[in-house]
């Protein structure tokens, strides 16, 4: 089934057009990289996707409430003196779309599930900017996955961190996709730490160049 | 003359009830404007306050019923002429602020005989509130605080992380309006005590030194609250005792608590 589908999509950044006819479609639980040299256009689409970018025409048809949809931003936090701890950030995943002034029983019970999955409990209750660049964007990742969503997002999340966190954060996204069927769409521009076979790639310069299974992409690199 | 003596007199108890209700108010929200760089907004808004009570004054109006509405336009412009055009809330800020500021001068200038009043209403009097202004300022100050409370996760999400607020579908243009709405309300019950020149002052300060002090938002909101309310009383009793004006003793103390924790290091807790 049709999580996600782009028809006929049309962006531009100040009077340039940074994606043109953009056409595809994501079934539940798939893992999709999108991929292409800088300024081809993936982070484009994904804040597109996920509304932070408007578009010019086409569309965008999400068929799954946004409850369900995660986004996990590019490691960048600005201001690293900014007065918040791990675990308060945190819990800004779980706020969905009700107003309230507390956060429930459930809502603790997955964040002690999300601090033992990746492994934070340590260091939840410092200040975020106190925390190495490989553990804040642990907690990203934890805010984005504490309301435990069908569909995460995600640009270039892992750019700048080290080899061996990056390691590790890919194979928990590759656990996520086969073990709880999430379908996991991600920008990336490196494809070397996706070992998994049953990835979509989709190939971008502005348009779309390729869209197909990974190892088909992998022989055309060759 | 002692502070037991300087609590019977009814001018000293209103601007206290008056006072401390809204530098609680003026701590809180001054939290996300700080965090949020937005922190010369409440100058801003200050100035518009001046321009909207000469106003209200040429014309002989009830000043509130002026400046409320004035001021509340302006903050909501201010956000939004800052989200529309992409502008930094500094620039738009400056803008407004030096604009309210000439209409105000222009409209002393063509109206006689008000000086004194402008000088009150510049730098602040504990003499220029009464019990009906007293009254108001209580309720909005519980109904502000009620609101903050009830959207305190959505307030904090937003100020942490706008874009990742927006893309769980919370309406962040109805949250920045609503951070508009209540800094304008403090402002406007605030300006007359503190002088629509130091009532950012009031917003700034108690955030800046408990940004100091602390490592957790929520730790950041209740200490500028505490730390507010005490120097919002240390100074007034000054101001009382010197004879100098409020907004001026009530900054005076923030100064010094600020040089004392930047004296001391960073002790957050």
């Amino acid at each position: 089934m049709s999580i996600l589908e782009v028809k006929n999509l049309q962006t531009s950044y100040n009077g340039h057009i940074a994606l043109e006819n953009i056409n595809f479609s994501i079934n539940e639980g798939e893992y999709v990289c999108l991929v292409g040299e800088n300024g081809s256009g993936k982070s484009t689409l994904i804040k597109t996707i996920v509304g932070l970018h408007k578009k010019d025409s086409g569309e965008v048809i999400l068929n799954e409430n946004l409850e369900n949809v995660s986004y996990l931003a590019q490691n960048n936090l600005t201001d690293l003196d900014f007065p918040a701890t791990a675990k308060e950030i945190i819990m800004t995943g779980v706020q969905r779309h009700r107003v309230l002034p507390f956060y429930t029983k459930k809502d603790y019970k997955d964040f002690e599930e999300i601090c033992n999955l990746l492994g934070i409990k340590d260091f939840v209750n410092k200040r975020i900017g106190d925390l190495s660049g490989g553990q804040r964007q642990r907690i990203m990742l934890a805010r984005a996955l504490i309301r435990k969503p069908k569909m995460l997002i995600l640009d270039e999340p892992f750019s700048g961190l080290d080899i061996n966190i990056t390691k590790e954060l890919y194979e928990l996204l590759a656990k996520l996709n086969v073990e709880n069927n999430m379908t996991i769409i991600m920008a990336t521009h490196d494809l070397d730490e996706v070992k998994q076979d049953n990835v979509r790639v989709i190939g971008l310069a502005k348009k779309i160049l390729f869209d197909g299974n990974i190892s088909k992409w992998r022989r055309g690199a060759d | 003359m002692n502070i037991i003596n300087l609590l019977t007199y009814p001018f000293v108890q209103r601007a206290l009830i008056c006072g401390i209700a809204i530098s609680f108010c003026a701590a809180i929200i001054g939290v996300i404007l700080v965090l949020k760089k937005y922190s010369m907004i409440g100058h801003g808004l200050g100035e518009v306050g001046f321009a909207s009570l000469t106003l209200a004054m040429a014309l002989n109006l009830p000043p509130l019923y002026v400046s409320i509405p004035l001021v509340i336009i302006a903050a909501f412009l201010i956000m939004l002429i800052s989200q529309k055009k992409g502008e930094s809330g500094d620039i738009t800020i400056a803008l407004v602020s030096s604009g309210a500021l000439a209409v105000g001068v222009i409209i002393t200038a063509l109206t006689k005989g008000f000086s004194v009043d402008v000088y009150n209403y510049m730098f602040g009097s504990i003499l220029a509130m009464n019990w009906s202004d007293v009254i108001l300022s209580v309720i909005l100050s519980v109904i502000l605080i009620v609101v903050y409370m009830v959207f305190y996760n959505r307030l904090f999400s937003i100020t942490y992380d706008e874009k990742y607020a927006k893309t769980c579908g919370i309406n962040v243009t109805f949250y920045q309006f609503l951070i508009s709405l209540i800094t304008a309300l403090v402002v406007v019950l605030g300006m007359r005590l503190m002088g629509t020149l130091l009532i950012s002052s009031l917003i700034v300060f108690p955030a800046i030194i408990a940004r100091k002090l602390t490592n957790s938002f929520k730790g950041m909101v209740a200490l500028s609250a505490v730390l507010s309310v005490i120097c919002f009383i240390v100074g007034v009793m000054l101001s009382f005792m010197l004879n100098f004006p409020t907004g001026a003793c009530i900054v005076a103390v923030y100064i010094v608590l600020l040089l004392i924790t930047i004296n001391f290091g960073e002790l957050r807790v």
